[in-house]
C-alpha cells in the first residue's frame, strides 16, 4: 500500500518486520531456553549460568528410565502410526469420496479425540479398560497395547484432517485420464490416486509418530511398570527433583522430532499440505 | 478409428435435464465440434460418450455397437482434458506410456511406441521431465501423445486449447487439426470459442440448454443459421426483432422498413432481421437507401468497427481498416454516412428465448 511518500512504506514495513521477530521469538523462547539451560553448570536454574557443561547429558544417559522411556516412546510411537493411519486415510475416502448417511456426524466424530483434554480421555480409557479386562480376563491397561490402542486415538484425527486436505486438493481428471486409459478402478487406486495422496499420508504418519511420541496426558494413566513413556518418565522425575537433566532429555527430544520434520520435508512440502 | 452414433441421448441431474434427446452422428475421420455457452450440456454429452457419467435414457454406439453400459476403461477411448489431467508423479514418457501398459504391451514395443508418439508433438527431448517441469504447451502436448498412442477408436478433447495464450491456442489449434486429418481420427471437440469451433470442424453442433440447435458445416451454420441464437453464437451479428410486412418488407421494433430478399427466409415464424456486421458496407455522406449518423468508432489495427444509428436502431459494422488517406478514414461521430448490403446478406430468422 502507497500512503504519500516513500518514508512511509519503509516504516510501515519496518513494523511488520518487528511484529514477525516478536512472533518467532515468543514461539521459540521456551524451545530456546530449554536447549540453553541443559548447558549451564549450575544444579537450581539461574540467569547468567556460572558455567557450560555436558554434564546434564551424561546424567540422562545414566538413568535407565529414560533410555527405557524413549525406547518405549518410540515403540508406541511408531505402532501407533503404524495402525491409525491406514484407518485414518480408509476414513478420509469415505468422507471425501462417497455419501452415506450420517456423513457430517463421522467425519466430526473422527476429529472429535482432538477436542476432548487428554486427561479426560486417559480418564475414560482407563476406566474402560478395567471394565474390559474384568469381562475378558486380561490384562489391558497397563500392557503395551493398550497404550498403542490409546494412542491410535491420538493418530486418527491428525490423520483424517491431513489426507482430507490431500484428496480435497487433489485432480480427479487424473483418475478419469487413467480410467480412460484403460486401468480398471482398482488400478487407477493403486497406481493413480494413492501416489497423488502420498505427501498427505507421509505428512500424517509424521504428525502421527509426533503426537504420539510426545503425548503425556493421555498416556499417564495407562502406563504400566516398565513400560513408561518418555514423557512420563519426565514427569516422575521431576516429582523428585528440579535440575537440567530434564532439559537435556527435552533437547534431544526437540532434536528427534526437528530432524523428522526436516527429513519429511526433503519429500513432501510440508507446508503445502498442512 | 470407428464412427461415434448418438441415439436419443438424455441426462438428467435431479430434476434439470443437462442433456436433452440428443441425436448425432460423427463418421469415421471426421472432426465435430460441440459448441455452446457453458451449461448447455457439451461436456456432459462428452462424458457419457467417455463413459465417466452413466446416460438417464438413450444409445451411444461405436461402430454400430453398443457401448452405452461398457465403463469408461474399456471404451478405448483417448481423451484430452482441460486440466490436461497429467499424472503428476509419473515422467511424460510414463504419462504417454500408461495407456499401453494398461494393455499389456512389453516393454521393448512400449518404449518404442512412445518414443514415436513424443516425436510426433516435437517432445522427445523432454521425455524424462515431470509434468511440472514442463510449461502449458507441453503439457499440453503430453496430453496428446498419451491420447493418441493407446490408437482410440475415438479421440475426445474437452476444451483443450482454454488454457493456452491466445498466440499458442491459435497454432495448436491448426498442428492438432492437421494430427487429425493426417491420421484420420474419429473426434469429439467440446468448446465454448467460436473461432476453435469455426477453425477446427468438419461440422458444428450447436448446443443450448441441453438441446441442439443447429447442425452444420461451419459455412452453413455462419451463412445460414437457423435461429438467432445460432446467428449470434457462431459469429457477431446485428440482429433486430420486428416482423415481415411484405414479400421484400421487413419492420423493425424500433420502426425502421427494410428491405429484404424473397429468398432470406425460409421459415414461418422469423422475428428477426440477421446481418453480419462485415457483410455491410459504409460510405460517408447521407446518398445511399440507408442513411444514418455515426456513433462510434473503434481502431482495431486490421479492422475498424462502426457503430452506425439509423432511427432507433443500432448497427454494428466491421470493415478492413481504410488507409490514412482514404474518405472513410476521416469519419468521426456524428458524421453522416449510409449503408449497402447485398440483398441475399441478411436473413430473417426466429428469435429464441
Amino acid at each position: 500500500m502507497f500512503v504519500g511518500m516513500t518514508g512511509r512504506p519503509q516504516l510501515g514495513r519496518g513494523l511488520l518486520r518487528t511484529a514477525v521477530a516478536l512472533a518467532y521469538l515468543v514461539i521459540f523462547a521456551p524451545v530456546l531456553m530449554i536447549v540453553l539451560t541443559s548447558f549451564f553448570s549450575q544444579q537450581i536454574i539461574s540467569f547468567p549460568p556460572p558455567g557450560l557443561t555436558w554434564h546434564w547429558y551424561v546424567n540422562a544417559w545414566d538413568k535407565p528410565e529414560f533410555l527405557r522411556g524413549f525406547v518405549t516412546s518410540l515403540q508406541v510411537a511408531l505402532l501407533a502410526a503404524f495402525v491409525g493411519v491406514p484407518i485414518g486415510t480408509a476414513a478420509a475416502l469415505a468422507i471425501v469420496r462417497s455419501d452415506f448417511p450420517g456423513k457430517q456426524a463421522v467425519s466430526a466424530l473422527l476429529l472429535a479425540p482432538l477436542a476432548v483434554p487428554g486427561v479426560v480421555a486417559g480418564s475414560g480409557l482407563f476406566m474402560f479398560y478395567v471394565l474390559a479386562e474384568n469381562l475378558l480376563d486380561r490384562d489391558i491397561k497397563a500392557t503395551t497395547q493398550g497404550l498403542v490402542a490409546a494412542h491410535v486415538l491420538l493418530t486418527i484425527p491428525w490423520t483424517v484432517r491431513l489426507v482430507v486436505a490431500s484428496l480435497q486438493g487433489l485432480d480427479r481428471a487424473a483418475e478419469e485420464a487413467a480410467a480412460n486409459l484403460g486401468a480398471s478402478p482398482l488400478t487407477v487406486f493403486r497406481r493413480i490416486t494413492l501416489p497423488m495422496m502420498r505427501p498427505g499420508i507421509v505428512a500424517a504418519a509424521m504428525f502421527s509418530f509426533i503426537q504420539s511420541f510426545e503425548n503425556l496426558d493421555l498416556s499417564i494413566l495407562l502406563v504400566g511398570p516398565g513400560r513408561i513413556t518418555l514423557p512420563v518418565a519426565m514427569l516422575n522425575y521431576l516429582e523428585f527433583r528440579i535440575d537440567p537433566t530434564l532439559a537435556a532429555v527435552a533437547t534431544v527430544q526437540i532434536l528427534i522430532v526437528g530432524v523428522l520434520m526436516v527429513v519429511t520435508d526433503r519429500f513432501v512440502n510440508l507446508s503445502r499440505v498442512v | 478409428m470407428a464412427s461415434l452414433g448418438i441415439e436419443k441421448l438424455t441426462k438428467r441431474f435431479g430434476t434439470s435435464l443437462a442433456v436433452d434427446d440428443l441425436d448425432l452422428s460423427v463418421n469415421e475421420g471426421e472432426l465435430v465440434a460441440l459448441l455452446g455457452p457453458s451449461g448447455c450440456g457439451k461436456t456432459t454429452t462428452l462424458r457419457m460418450v467417455a463413459g465417466f457419467l452413466p446416460p438417464t435414457s438413450g444409445r451411444v454406439l461405436f461402430d454400430n455397437e453398443d457401448v452405452t453400459s461398457l465403463p469408461a476403461y474399456k471404451r478405448s477411448t483417448g481423451m484430452v482434458f482441460q486440466s490436461y489431467a497429467l499424472f503428476p508423479h509419473m515422467t511424460a514418457a510414463q504419462n504417454v506410456g500408461f495407456g499401453l501398459e494398461m494393455r499389456n504391451l512389453g516393454a521393448a514395443e512400449r518404449d518404442s511406441k512412445v518414443g514415436e508418439a513424443l516425436k510426433l508433438v516435437r517432445l522427445s527431448h523432454l521425455a524424462g521431465r515431470l509434468p511440472r517441469e514442463l510449461s502449458g504447451g507441453q503439457q499440453q502436448r503430453v496430453a496428446l501423445a498419451r491420447a493418441l498412442v493407446i490408437n482410440p477408436k475415438l479421440f475426445l478433447l474437452d476444451e483443450p486449447l482454454s488454457n493456452l495464450d491466445a498466440k499458442l491456442r491459435s497454432e495448436v489449434r491448426i498442428e492438432i487439426r492437421a494430427l487429425q486429418q493426417r491420421l484420420g481420427l474419429t473426434t469429439l471437440l467440446v468448446t465454448h470459442d467460436r473461432e476453435e469451433a469455426l477453425t477446427m470442424a468438419d461440422r458444428l453442433v450447436v448446443m443450448e440448454g441441453g438441446k441442439v440447435r443447429q447442425i452444420g458445416t461451419p459455412r452453413e451454420l455462419y451463412d445460414e443459421p437457423q435461429d438467432a441464437f445460432v446467428a449470434d453464437f457462431v459469429g457477431r451479428c446485428n440482429i433486430l426483432p420486428g416482423r415481415r410486412e411484405s414479400e421484400s418488407r421487413f419492420r423493425t421494433v424500433g420502426g425502421l422498413l427494410l428491405t429484404v430478399d424473397t429468398a432470406a427466409n425460409e421459415s414461418n415464424n422469423a422475428n428477426a432481421f440477421a446481418l453480419r456486421p462485415e457483410r455491410i458496407s459504409i460510405s460517408p455522406g447521407a446518398n445511399g437507401e440507408t442513411q444514418g449518423r455515426v456513433e462510434a468508432v473503434t481502431y482495431l489495427g486490421a479492422q475498424t468497427e462502426y457503430h452506425v444509428r439509423i432511427g432507433n436502431e443500432l448497427f454494428v459494422v466491421v470493415r478492413p481498416t481504410p488507409g490514412a488517406s482514404e474518405p472513410l478514414a476521416a469519419l468521426k461521430p456524428q458524421d453522416p454516412v449510409s449503408l449497402q448490403w447485398e440483398p441475399k446478406a441478411p436473413r430473417l430468422v426466429p428469435q429464441t428465448s
